[in-house]
């Protein structure tokens, strides 16, 4: 009788183990983790990604749908191929890197929740805040549940990666960002690609 | 002097088409950084890295010409060597 109720916790502990929400860490040790960005100008289009990317997002593999995270942007890591552009990209006539070290978005619903094997797509409604602006958007996203996928990415961990890809528009006037200036110059329109994985390590 | 600073207006134009067109003629903006596609065989995600590289455009092409224009102007302002100075 002990062993049967042993044996009956064991399973219904490693159950609650295997269906709990895992944590993945968003920091890529491989660098590899990045946001684009582009903006339409006259000459050439701005085009621009940032790689310094940090956050976490849990997510479970039987619930997709109940996925949350928060993505954060190291403002200072955005990149140009002009200096100058950069330069003024930064300044406080701009995106105001030092006031306004980051850029956010935290989720807090996920809709139209699809799940085809490991990959879920769904509309995500979160916040997005950039210049100490916070507006609510919806995107769409693409995670990809990559089990036991870790250790072939980085030697000697065990665990799973989740691959998050996602991209939509925002308005830079809708953050404060030279609103209604300077659009003969560079867009209002700024479209972004996110294309991140993180990492949980068992 | 007038004809130096000409000669020099010419090759400064010349050195910088050269220059410009052996970069790639890049149309945009100069770069300093040219983002580099790095695919990750795991995840199937592209990173991007930035390369320091100097590429040349439009702007540098501009200032190079303008640079030009100018001592090509200045060379009008030289008064011209006269005989006796000359002899």
């Amino acid at each position: 009788m002990k062993t049967k109720l042993a044996i009956l916790t064991l399973i219904s502990v490693t159950s609650a183990v295997l269906a709990a929400p895992q944590t993945f860490n968003f920091r890529d040790p491989k660098n590899i983790n990045n946001a684009g960005f582009k903006l339409d100008a006259p000459l050439e289009s701005i085009n621009g990604s940032a790689n310094g990317i940090y956050g976490a997002v849990t997510f479970d593999p039987e619930n997709p749908g109940a996925t949350k995270g928060k993505i954060t942007v190291a403002t200072a890591s955005l990149i140009v191929p002009n200096p100058l552009q950069r330069q003024h990209m930064l300044s406080d006539k701009w995106l105001d890197a030092k006031k306004f070290p980051t850029i956010v978005f935290e989720s807090q619903e996920f809709k139209n929740v699809q799940t085809t094997g490991d990959t879920t797509t769904a509309d995500v409604t979160g916040t997005f805040t950039l210049k100490g602006v916070s507006k609510e958007l919806t995107v769409p996203v693409k995670l990809t549940y990559l089990k036991d996928k870790l250790g072939d990415r980085v030697p000697n961990q065990k665990g799973d990666l989740l691959v998050i890809r996602s991209n939509f528009t925002i308005k830079r006037s809708d953050f404060n960002v030279n609103p209604g200036q300077f659009e003969d110059k560079v867009s209002d329109a700024i479209e972004i690609t996110l294309s991140i994985a993180g990492a949980s390590p068992k | 002097m007038k004809k130096a600073l000409r000669i020099i207006a010419v090759v400064l134009v010349a050195g910088t088409v050269a220059f410009w067109a052996a970069a790639g003629a890049n149309r945009g903006w100069t770069k300093t950084r040219v983002p580099k596609k790095v695919m990750d065989e795991v995840t199937g995600l592209e990173g991007i890295q930035w390369e320091h590289r100097f590429v040349p455009g439009v702007d540098f092409l501009g200032a190079a010409l303008v640079g030009a224009g100018v001592l090509a102007g200045v060379s009008f302002l030289v008064p011209a060597k006269s005989k006796r100075a000359e002899n």
